[in-house]
Protein backbone atom coordinates (compact mmCIF):
# COMPACT_ATOMS: atom_id res chain seq x y z
CA UNK A 1 0.00 0.00 0.00
CA UNK A 2 3.15 2.67 1.03
CA UNK A 3 5.39 1.43 -1.89
CA UNK A 4 1.86 2.28 -4.25
CA UNK A 5 2.19 5.51 -2.72
CA UNK A 6 5.03 5.84 -2.87
CA UNK A 7 5.12 5.04 -6.99
CA UNK A 8 2.03 7.14 -7.07
CA UNK A 9 3.93 10.17 -5.65
CA UNK A 10 7.12 9.45 -8.17
CA UNK A 11 4.68 9.45 -10.99
CA UNK A 12 3.17 12.84 -10.29
CA UNK A 13 6.33 14.48 -9.89
CA UNK A 14 7.61 13.22 -12.94
CA UNK A 15 4.75 14.51 -14.92
CA UNK A 16 4.48 17.43 -12.82
CA UNK A 17 8.26 18.22 -14.52
CA UNK A 18 7.02 17.29 -17.92
CA UNK A 19 4.24 19.99 -18.14
CA UNK A 20 6.51 22.45 -16.32
CA UNK A 21 8.76 21.89 -19.16
CA UNK A 22 6.34 21.61 -21.62
CA UNK A 23 4.77 24.87 -20.43
CA UNK A 24 8.00 26.95 -19.93
CA UNK A 25 8.55 25.79 -23.71
CA UNK A 26 4.95 27.18 -24.78
CA UNK A 27 5.31 30.72 -23.16
CA UNK A 28 8.66 31.51 -24.15
CA UNK A 29 7.60 30.69 -27.92
CA UNK A 30 4.16 32.65 -27.53
CA UNK A 31 6.61 35.57 -26.22
CA UNK A 32 8.06 35.16 -28.23
CA UNK A 33 12.21 34.99 -28.14
CA UNK A 34 12.60 34.22 -31.62
CA UNK A 35 11.09 33.74 -34.36
CA UNK A 36 12.74 30.65 -35.06
CA UNK A 37 11.59 29.19 -31.99
CA UNK A 38 7.49 28.19 -32.00
CA UNK A 39 6.00 27.07 -28.87
CA UNK A 40 5.33 23.99 -28.21
CA UNK A 41 1.81 23.46 -29.05
CA UNK A 42 2.63 24.40 -32.62
CA UNK A 43 5.47 21.95 -32.63
CA UNK A 44 3.27 19.31 -31.52
CA UNK A 45 0.39 19.60 -34.53
CA UNK A 46 3.56 19.84 -37.12
CA UNK A 47 4.87 16.57 -35.47
CA UNK A 48 0.91 15.47 -36.17
CA UNK A 49 0.96 16.47 -39.89
CA UNK A 50 4.65 15.36 -40.63
CA UNK A 51 3.33 11.58 -39.51
CA UNK A 52 0.12 11.98 -41.27
CA UNK A 53 1.55 12.94 -44.37
CA UNK A 54 4.26 10.21 -44.02
CA UNK A 55 6.93 12.63 -44.18
CA UNK A 56 8.21 11.82 -40.81
CA UNK A 57 7.50 7.62 -40.85
CA UNK A 58 10.04 8.20 -44.33
CA UNK A 59 12.28 10.12 -43.06
CA UNK A 60 12.71 7.20 -39.74
CA UNK A 61 13.62 4.33 -42.31
CA UNK A 62 16.07 6.21 -43.70
CA UNK A 63 17.70 6.87 -40.64
CA UNK A 64 17.31 3.92 -38.54
CA UNK A 65 18.74 1.48 -41.41
CA UNK A 66 21.93 2.57 -40.96
CA UNK A 67 21.96 2.64 -37.11
CA UNK A 68 20.36 -1.20 -37.27
CA UNK A 69 23.25 -2.43 -39.18
CA UNK A 70 26.28 -0.42 -37.41
CA UNK A 71 24.62 -1.48 -34.43
CA UNK A 72 24.29 -5.34 -35.55
CA UNK A 73 28.00 -5.32 -36.67
CA UNK A 74 28.98 -3.41 -33.12
CA UNK A 75 27.36 -6.14 -31.43
CA UNK A 76 28.83 -9.11 -33.15
CA UNK A 77 32.17 -8.08 -33.94
CA UNK A 78 32.78 -5.46 -31.01
CA UNK A 79 31.54 -8.01 -28.34
CA UNK A 80 33.66 -10.50 -29.98
CA UNK A 81 36.85 -8.33 -29.97
CA UNK A 82 36.36 -6.84 -26.77
CA UNK A 83 35.80 -10.96 -25.63
CA UNK A 84 38.82 -11.49 -27.39
CA UNK A 85 41.10 -8.84 -25.86
CA UNK A 86 39.85 -9.97 -22.52
CA UNK A 87 40.99 -13.76 -23.37
CA UNK A 88 44.29 -13.56 -24.78
CA UNK A 89 47.33 -11.38 -23.39
CA UNK A 90 48.14 -10.97 -27.23
CA UNK A 91 45.10 -9.18 -28.71
CA UNK A 92 45.06 -7.00 -25.33
CA UNK A 93 48.46 -5.95 -25.54
CA UNK A 94 48.03 -5.06 -29.00
CA UNK A 95 44.67 -3.12 -29.15
CA UNK A 96 43.85 -2.20 -25.60
CA UNK A 97 45.97 1.24 -26.26
CA UNK A 98 43.95 1.69 -29.16
CA UNK A 99 40.87 1.41 -27.75
CA UNK A 100 41.69 3.79 -24.77
CA UNK A 101 42.62 6.41 -27.07
CA UNK A 102 39.29 5.60 -29.70
CA UNK A 103 37.35 6.25 -26.57
CA UNK A 104 38.91 9.48 -25.05
CA UNK A 105 38.84 10.45 -27.91
CA UNK A 106 36.09 13.21 -29.74
CA UNK A 107 35.37 10.29 -32.24
CA UNK A 108 32.65 12.72 -34.00
CA UNK A 109 36.07 14.88 -35.11
CA UNK A 110 36.77 11.99 -37.71
CA UNK A 111 33.01 11.59 -39.18
CA UNK A 112 33.83 13.77 -42.25
CA UNK A 113 36.41 11.91 -43.06
CA UNK A 114 34.55 9.08 -43.49
CA UNK A 115 33.14 11.05 -46.77
CA UNK A 116 36.13 11.23 -48.67
CA UNK A 117 36.85 7.45 -48.13
CA UNK A 118 32.75 6.36 -48.59
CA UNK A 119 30.75 9.14 -50.09
CA UNK A 120 28.21 9.90 -48.99
CA UNK A 121 26.09 6.65 -49.25
CA UNK A 122 24.94 3.92 -46.73
CA UNK A 123 27.98 2.55 -46.01
CA UNK A 124 29.05 5.78 -45.04
CA UNK A 125 26.49 6.53 -42.66
CA UNK A 126 26.96 2.91 -41.36
CA UNK A 127 30.74 3.52 -40.78
CA UNK A 128 29.92 6.84 -38.74
CA UNK A 129 27.88 4.45 -36.69
CA UNK A 130 30.06 2.27 -35.97
CA UNK A 131 32.90 4.24 -35.39
CA UNK A 132 31.00 6.52 -32.44
CA UNK A 133 29.74 3.28 -30.90
CA UNK A 134 32.21 0.73 -30.93
CA UNK A 135 34.75 1.87 -28.72
CA UNK A 136 32.83 1.41 -25.67
CA UNK A 137 31.24 -1.86 -26.40
CA UNK A 138 34.82 -3.46 -27.18
CA UNK A 139 35.53 -1.50 -23.90
CA UNK A 140 32.90 -2.92 -21.47
CA UNK A 141 33.09 -6.60 -23.28
CA UNK A 142 36.75 -6.48 -22.29
CA UNK A 143 36.44 -5.23 -19.10
CA UNK A 144 33.71 -7.53 -18.48
CA UNK A 145 35.76 -10.52 -19.20
CA UNK A 146 39.30 -9.19 -17.84
CA UNK A 147 37.56 -8.26 -14.50
CA UNK A 148 36.26 -11.82 -13.42
CA UNK A 149 36.66 -12.64 -10.18
CA UNK A 150 40.10 -14.51 -10.05
CA UNK A 151 38.92 -16.26 -7.16
CA UNK A 152 35.98 -17.86 -9.51
CA UNK A 153 38.22 -19.08 -11.81
CA UNK A 154 40.37 -20.44 -8.97
CA UNK A 155 37.61 -22.41 -8.24
CA UNK A 156 36.14 -23.46 -11.52
CA UNK A 157 39.87 -25.24 -11.48
CA UNK A 158 40.10 -26.58 -8.53
CA UNK A 159 36.97 -28.46 -9.35
CA UNK A 160 38.37 -29.59 -12.61
CA UNK A 161 36.70 -26.96 -14.87
CA UNK A 162 38.35 -26.90 -18.54
CA UNK A 163 39.28 -23.80 -20.09
CA UNK A 164 36.07 -24.09 -21.93
CA UNK A 165 33.66 -24.13 -18.95
CA UNK A 166 35.71 -21.31 -17.30
CA UNK A 167 34.63 -19.18 -20.34
CA UNK A 168 31.02 -20.22 -20.19
CA UNK A 169 30.10 -20.56 -16.95
CA UNK A 170 32.20 -18.24 -15.40
CA UNK A 171 33.60 -15.39 -17.44
CA UNK A 172 30.63 -14.86 -19.65
CA UNK A 173 28.40 -14.86 -17.15
CA UNK A 174 30.40 -12.95 -15.36
CA UNK A 175 30.26 -10.21 -18.04
CA UNK A 176 27.17 -10.21 -19.13
CA UNK A 177 25.91 -7.05 -17.60
CA UNK A 178 28.78 -5.02 -18.69
CA UNK A 179 28.81 -6.03 -22.45
CA UNK A 180 24.65 -5.45 -22.03
CA UNK A 181 25.44 -2.19 -20.71
CA UNK A 182 28.29 -1.19 -23.33
CA UNK A 183 25.55 -2.32 -25.88
CA UNK A 184 23.10 0.53 -24.13
CA UNK A 185 26.01 3.07 -24.39
CA UNK A 186 27.07 2.10 -27.42
CA UNK A 187 23.19 2.67 -29.03
CA UNK A 188 23.17 6.36 -27.30
CA UNK A 189 26.69 6.76 -29.06
CA UNK A 190 25.20 5.37 -32.12
CA UNK A 191 22.10 7.82 -32.03
CA UNK A 192 24.50 10.87 -31.90
CA UNK A 193 26.53 9.59 -35.08
CA UNK A 194 23.57 8.53 -36.91
CA UNK A 195 22.25 12.31 -36.35
CA UNK A 196 25.65 14.09 -37.08
CA UNK A 197 26.02 11.89 -40.19
CA UNK A 198 23.15 13.16 -42.06
CA UNK A 199 23.95 16.61 -40.90
CA UNK A 200 27.23 16.45 -42.27
CA UNK A 201 27.49 14.05 -44.81
CA UNK A 202 24.26 12.93 -46.02
CA UNK A 203 21.01 14.96 -46.38
CA UNK A 204 18.64 12.40 -45.66
CA UNK A 205 16.72 10.71 -43.33
CA UNK A 206 16.01 13.11 -39.87
CA UNK A 207 18.69 14.94 -40.53
CA UNK A 208 17.42 15.98 -43.65
CA UNK A 209 14.37 16.89 -42.37
CA UNK A 210 16.07 19.15 -39.87
CA UNK A 211 17.99 20.53 -42.26
CA UNK A 212 15.56 21.26 -44.96
CA UNK A 213 12.62 22.93 -42.59
CA UNK A 214 15.46 24.60 -41.35
CA UNK A 215 16.21 26.01 -44.52
CA UNK A 216 12.66 27.01 -45.58
CA UNK A 217 11.68 28.44 -42.34
CA UNK A 218 9.33 26.12 -41.53
CA UNK A 219 10.51 26.55 -38.03
CA UNK A 220 7.81 24.05 -35.88
CA UNK A 221 8.51 21.41 -38.57
CA UNK A 222 12.15 21.57 -37.68
CA UNK A 223 11.46 21.31 -33.87
CA UNK A 224 9.07 18.09 -34.36
CA UNK A 225 11.61 16.29 -36.19
CA UNK A 226 14.15 17.20 -33.51
CA UNK A 227 11.88 16.54 -30.65
CA UNK A 228 11.07 13.21 -32.40
CA UNK A 229 14.71 11.73 -32.44
CA UNK A 230 15.47 13.02 -29.26
CA UNK A 231 12.34 10.97 -27.93
CA UNK A 232 13.29 8.10 -29.56
CA UNK A 233 16.47 8.19 -28.15
CA UNK A 234 15.52 8.76 -24.40
CA UNK A 235 12.75 6.35 -24.40
CA UNK A 236 14.77 3.71 -26.37
CA UNK A 237 17.58 4.05 -24.18
CA UNK A 238 15.48 3.92 -20.87
CA UNK A 239 13.49 1.21 -22.21
CA UNK A 240 16.83 -1.12 -22.02
CA UNK A 241 18.19 0.27 -18.90
CA UNK A 242 14.63 -1.14 -17.45
CA UNK A 243 15.53 -4.40 -19.48
CA UNK A 244 19.25 -4.10 -18.23
CA UNK A 245 17.83 -4.48 -14.33
CA UNK A 246 15.38 -6.84 -15.18
CA UNK A 247 17.57 -9.01 -16.82
CA UNK A 248 20.77 -8.67 -14.36
CA UNK A 249 19.02 -7.70 -10.77
CA UNK A 250 21.41 -6.11 -8.46
CA UNK A 251 21.69 -9.28 -6.43
CA UNK A 252 23.03 -11.38 -8.93
CA UNK A 253 25.37 -9.36 -10.47
CA UNK A 254 29.18 -10.16 -9.82
CA UNK A 255 31.38 -7.65 -7.73
CA UNK B 1 50.82 -42.56 12.64
CA UNK B 2 50.81 -45.83 11.74
CA UNK B 3 48.66 -45.27 8.61
CA UNK B 4 50.49 -44.33 5.79
CA UNK B 5 50.22 -40.62 4.57
CA UNK B 6 47.84 -39.79 2.11
CA UNK B 7 49.21 -36.63 1.27
CA UNK B 8 53.29 -36.12 0.86
CA UNK B 9 54.46 -33.15 0.77
CA UNK B 10 58.49 -33.61 -0.14
CA UNK B 11 60.83 -30.70 0.04
CA UNK B 12 58.51 -28.18 -1.53
CA UNK B 13 59.20 -24.46 -1.89
CA UNK B 14 57.64 -21.74 -3.57
CA UNK B 15 59.56 -18.49 -4.61
CA UNK B 16 56.74 -15.77 -6.35
CA UNK B 17 57.84 -13.88 -9.23
CA UNK B 18 59.43 -10.84 -7.86
CA UNK B 19 62.08 -12.90 -5.32
CA UNK B 20 59.50 -13.21 -2.39
CA UNK B 21 59.96 -16.36 -0.77
CA UNK B 22 56.75 -17.59 0.68
CA UNK B 23 58.23 -21.68 1.44
CA UNK B 24 61.25 -23.00 1.55
CA UNK B 25 62.09 -26.58 1.93
CA UNK B 26 58.59 -27.92 3.44
CA UNK B 27 58.25 -31.50 4.60
CA UNK B 28 55.58 -32.85 5.68
CA UNK B 29 53.16 -35.96 5.77
CA UNK B 30 49.51 -36.26 6.67
CA UNK B 31 47.58 -39.35 7.64
CA UNK B 32 44.21 -40.36 6.17
CA UNK B 33 41.08 -39.69 7.78
CA UNK B 34 42.36 -37.38 10.01
CA UNK B 35 42.52 -33.32 10.02
CA UNK B 36 45.12 -31.69 9.98
CA UNK B 37 45.57 -27.85 10.40
CA UNK B 38 48.52 -25.64 8.99
CA UNK B 39 48.80 -22.95 11.89
CA UNK B 40 51.10 -20.28 11.46
CA UNK B 41 51.45 -15.98 11.62
CA UNK B 42 49.91 -13.60 8.75
CA UNK B 43 52.33 -14.29 5.59
CA UNK B 44 53.85 -17.71 6.65
CA UNK B 45 52.87 -18.77 3.46
CA UNK B 46 50.01 -21.72 4.41
CA UNK B 47 47.57 -20.36 2.07
CA UNK B 48 50.31 -20.79 -0.83
CA UNK B 49 51.16 -24.24 0.44
CA UNK B 50 47.53 -25.34 0.74
CA UNK B 51 47.43 -24.36 -2.97
CA UNK B 52 50.37 -26.37 -3.63
CA UNK B 53 49.09 -29.30 -2.35
CA UNK B 54 45.43 -28.42 -4.43
CA UNK B 55 47.59 -28.24 -7.35
CA UNK B 56 46.32 -24.56 -8.19
CA UNK B 57 49.93 -22.99 -7.40
CA UNK B 58 52.92 -24.76 -9.13
CA UNK B 59 55.70 -25.54 -6.22
CA UNK B 60 59.65 -24.04 -7.58
CA UNK B 61 61.13 -26.58 -6.07
CA UNK B 62 59.53 -30.19 -4.16
CA UNK B 63 56.87 -31.79 -5.14
CA UNK B 64 54.02 -33.18 -3.65
CA UNK B 65 52.26 -37.08 -3.84
CA UNK B 66 48.74 -37.71 -3.07
CA UNK B 67 48.16 -41.38 -2.39
CA UNK B 68 51.92 -42.26 -4.47
CA UNK B 69 50.94 -40.08 -7.20
CA UNK B 70 53.16 -37.10 -8.33
CA UNK B 71 50.65 -34.05 -8.34
CA UNK B 72 50.64 -31.76 -11.15
CA UNK B 73 47.26 -29.94 -11.13
CA UNK B 74 43.92 -30.33 -9.28
CA UNK B 75 42.43 -33.95 -9.01
CA UNK B 76 39.03 -35.44 -7.96
CA UNK B 77 40.43 -36.74 -4.99
CA UNK B 78 40.99 -33.33 -3.33
CA UNK B 79 37.89 -30.58 -3.02
CA UNK B 80 38.81 -27.07 -2.06
CA UNK B 81 36.98 -24.77 0.69
CA UNK B 82 37.74 -21.20 -0.21
CA UNK B 83 38.32 -18.03 2.43
CA UNK B 84 36.16 -15.82 0.06
CA UNK B 85 33.56 -18.30 -0.80
CA UNK B 86 33.85 -18.67 -4.16
CA UNK B 87 29.98 -18.75 -4.87
CA UNK B 88 28.85 -17.76 -8.55
CA UNK B 89 26.60 -14.46 -7.55
CA UNK B 90 24.33 -15.34 -10.35
CA UNK B 91 23.43 -18.89 -9.51
CA UNK B 92 21.18 -19.91 -6.72
CA UNK B 93 22.34 -22.03 -3.95
CA UNK B 94 21.43 -25.48 -5.47
CA UNK B 95 23.56 -24.82 -8.42
CA UNK B 96 26.32 -23.58 -6.59
CA UNK B 97 26.62 -26.67 -4.68
CA UNK B 98 26.26 -28.56 -7.38
CA UNK B 99 28.71 -26.42 -9.95
CA UNK B 100 32.16 -29.07 -8.62
CA UNK B 101 29.22 -31.45 -10.70
CA UNK B 102 28.37 -29.79 -13.59
CA UNK B 103 31.80 -28.83 -14.37
CA UNK B 104 32.32 -32.53 -14.08
CA UNK B 105 29.43 -33.12 -16.78
CA UNK B 106 26.86 -35.37 -14.55
CA UNK B 107 23.70 -35.12 -15.61
CA UNK B 108 21.01 -32.46 -14.08
CA UNK B 109 19.02 -34.77 -12.15
CA UNK B 110 21.67 -36.61 -10.21
CA UNK B 111 23.93 -33.39 -9.32
CA UNK B 112 20.63 -32.04 -8.00
CA UNK B 113 19.88 -34.80 -5.97
CA UNK B 114 23.37 -35.06 -4.40
CA UNK B 115 23.34 -31.51 -3.84
CA UNK B 116 20.26 -31.41 -1.94
CA UNK B 117 20.99 -33.73 -0.02
CA UNK B 118 24.45 -31.84 0.85
CA UNK B 119 22.97 -28.85 1.21
CA UNK B 120 20.63 -30.35 4.18
CA UNK B 121 23.64 -31.92 5.39
CA UNK B 122 25.03 -28.79 6.28
CA UNK B 123 21.68 -27.17 7.36
CA UNK B 124 21.05 -24.92 4.51
CA UNK B 125 17.40 -26.56 3.57
CA UNK B 126 15.08 -24.56 2.35
CA UNK B 127 17.27 -21.59 1.63
CA UNK B 128 17.86 -24.23 -2.47
CA UNK B 129 16.66 -21.19 -4.24
CA UNK B 130 18.78 -18.22 -2.62
CA UNK B 131 21.34 -16.66 -4.19
CA UNK B 132 24.65 -15.62 -2.22
CA UNK B 133 24.17 -12.03 -2.20
CA UNK B 134 20.63 -12.92 -0.02
CA UNK B 135 22.75 -14.87 2.69
CA UNK B 136 25.07 -14.21 5.43
CA UNK B 137 28.89 -15.21 5.66
CA UNK B 138 28.19 -18.20 7.40
CA UNK B 139 25.72 -19.12 5.29
CA UNK B 140 28.08 -18.65 2.46
CA UNK B 141 30.66 -20.78 3.93
CA UNK B 142 28.24 -23.49 4.29
CA UNK B 143 27.35 -23.52 0.69
CA UNK B 144 31.25 -23.64 -0.38
CA UNK B 145 31.81 -26.89 2.33
CA UNK B 146 28.65 -28.90 0.33
CA UNK B 147 30.11 -27.69 -2.63
CA UNK B 148 32.86 -29.21 -2.03
CA UNK B 149 31.78 -32.69 -0.43
CA UNK B 150 28.91 -32.66 -3.10
CA UNK B 151 32.66 -33.89 -5.59
CA UNK B 152 32.60 -36.90 -2.87
CA UNK B 153 36.49 -36.14 -2.72
CA UNK B 154 38.23 -37.63 -0.09
CA UNK B 155 40.65 -34.80 0.62
CA UNK B 156 38.82 -31.96 1.73
CA UNK B 157 41.19 -28.44 1.56
CA UNK B 158 40.21 -25.68 3.70
CA UNK B 159 41.56 -22.14 3.33
CA UNK B 160 40.70 -20.25 6.37
CA UNK B 161 36.96 -21.32 5.69
CA UNK B 162 35.73 -19.34 9.02
CA UNK B 163 37.82 -16.35 8.97
CA UNK B 164 34.77 -14.08 7.96
CA UNK B 165 32.05 -15.11 10.13
CA UNK B 166 31.51 -14.24 13.76
CA UNK B 167 32.62 -16.15 17.13
CA UNK B 168 29.20 -18.12 17.85
CA UNK B 169 28.89 -19.53 14.05
CA UNK B 170 32.35 -20.17 14.32
CA UNK B 171 31.89 -22.51 17.30
CA UNK B 172 28.76 -23.70 15.57
CA UNK B 173 30.66 -24.24 12.31
CA UNK B 174 33.46 -26.17 14.06
CA UNK B 175 31.56 -28.40 16.06
CA UNK B 176 29.08 -29.77 12.74
CA UNK B 177 32.33 -29.99 10.85
CA UNK B 178 33.57 -32.56 13.58
CA UNK B 179 30.31 -34.20 13.26
CA UNK B 180 30.35 -34.55 9.97
CA UNK B 181 34.16 -35.99 9.98
CA UNK B 182 33.55 -38.42 12.16
CA UNK B 183 30.79 -40.01 9.77
CA UNK B 184 32.53 -39.51 6.70
CA UNK B 185 36.19 -40.18 7.59
CA UNK B 186 37.32 -37.47 5.24
CA UNK B 187 40.94 -36.26 5.18
CA UNK B 188 40.58 -32.98 5.95
CA UNK B 189 43.83 -29.99 5.70
CA UNK B 190 42.51 -27.16 7.29
CA UNK B 191 44.50 -23.46 7.01
CA UNK B 192 44.11 -21.05 10.00
CA UNK B 193 45.95 -18.42 12.21
CA UNK B 194 43.70 -19.22 15.34
CA UNK B 195 45.38 -21.26 17.78
CA UNK B 196 41.63 -22.36 19.78
CA UNK B 197 40.44 -23.53 16.45
CA UNK B 198 43.52 -25.13 15.77
CA UNK B 199 43.81 -26.94 18.90
CA UNK B 200 39.94 -27.85 19.18
CA UNK B 201 39.64 -29.44 15.79
CA UNK B 202 42.73 -31.29 15.04
CA UNK B 203 44.32 -34.65 14.79
CA UNK B 204 47.48 -33.04 13.90
CA UNK B 205 49.25 -29.59 13.78
CA UNK B 206 51.55 -27.90 11.66
CA UNK B 207 53.38 -25.13 12.83
CA UNK B 208 55.09 -22.75 10.07
CA UNK B 209 57.63 -20.21 10.35
CA UNK B 210 57.44 -16.84 9.24
CA UNK B 211 58.56 -16.18 5.36
CA UNK B 212 60.26 -18.10 4.18
CA UNK B 213 57.65 -20.68 5.63
CA UNK B 214 59.15 -24.02 7.36
CA UNK B 215 57.60 -26.51 9.10
CA UNK B 216 58.64 -25.50 12.69
CA UNK B 217 56.57 -27.68 15.14
CA UNK B 218 54.58 -30.69 14.46
CA UNK B 219 51.75 -31.14 17.54
CA UNK B 220 49.50 -34.13 17.99
CA UNK B 221 46.88 -33.32 20.90
CA UNK B 222 45.53 -36.25 21.59
CA UNK B 223 41.63 -34.83 22.73
CA UNK B 224 39.18 -37.34 23.28
CA UNK B 225 35.96 -35.99 21.22
CA UNK B 226 33.77 -39.01 21.14
CA UNK B 227 30.71 -38.17 22.95
CA UNK B 228 31.66 -35.07 25.02
CA UNK B 229 30.05 -31.32 24.60
CA UNK B 230 32.56 -28.69 23.57
CA UNK B 231 32.58 -27.01 26.72
CA UNK B 232 34.18 -30.32 28.11
CA UNK B 233 36.99 -30.31 25.30
CA UNK B 234 37.71 -26.90 25.73
CA UNK B 235 38.47 -27.64 29.68
CA UNK B 236 40.20 -30.71 28.61
CA UNK B 237 43.84 -30.86 29.99
CA UNK B 238 45.59 -31.80 26.36
CA UNK B 239 43.33 -29.16 24.78
CA UNK B 240 44.68 -26.78 27.05
CA UNK B 241 48.26 -27.95 26.56
CA UNK B 242 48.38 -27.58 22.87
CA UNK B 243 47.21 -24.28 23.10
CA UNK B 244 49.67 -23.41 25.36
CA UNK B 245 52.38 -25.30 23.47
CA UNK B 246 51.63 -23.56 20.78
CA UNK B 247 51.52 -20.22 21.75
CA UNK B 248 54.69 -20.33 23.55
CA UNK B 249 56.06 -21.34 19.71
CA UNK B 250 54.31 -18.72 17.79
CA UNK B 251 55.06 -15.95 20.37
CA UNK B 252 58.70 -16.10 19.43
CA UNK B 253 57.48 -14.94 15.73
CA UNK B 254 55.73 -11.85 17.19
Amino acid sequence: MQRNNLIATRVAWQLISFVLFFGLWELAGRWPISLAFPPFSKTVVALARMTANGSLPRAYLFTLQPLAIGMVLCGIAGIGFGIGMGLSRTIEWFSLPIFIILQAAPMAAIIPLITYIYGIGLTAKVLAVVVLAAPVIVMNSYKGIHNTNPSLIQMSRAFLGTRRQEIFKIMLPHAGALIFAGLRLGLAMGFIGIVIAELMITPTGIGDLITYHSSVADYPEMFAAILSIVALAALTLHALERLERKIFPAEIRGT
Amino acid sequence: MTAEAIVEVKGVGKTYDGGVEALNDVCLELPPGKLSTLLGPSGCGKTTLLKIIAGLIPPSCGEIRVKGQKVDGPGPERAFVFQDFALLPWANVLRNVAFGLELRGAPMEQREEIARRQIAEVGLGGFEGSYPNQLSGGMKQRVGLARALAVNAEIVLMDEPFSSVDEQTRRKFQEELLDLLVHKQKTVIFVTHSIEEAAYLSDQIVLLSPRPGTVSRIIRPEIKRGGRSPDEIRRDKNYLDAVDEIWQILKQYV
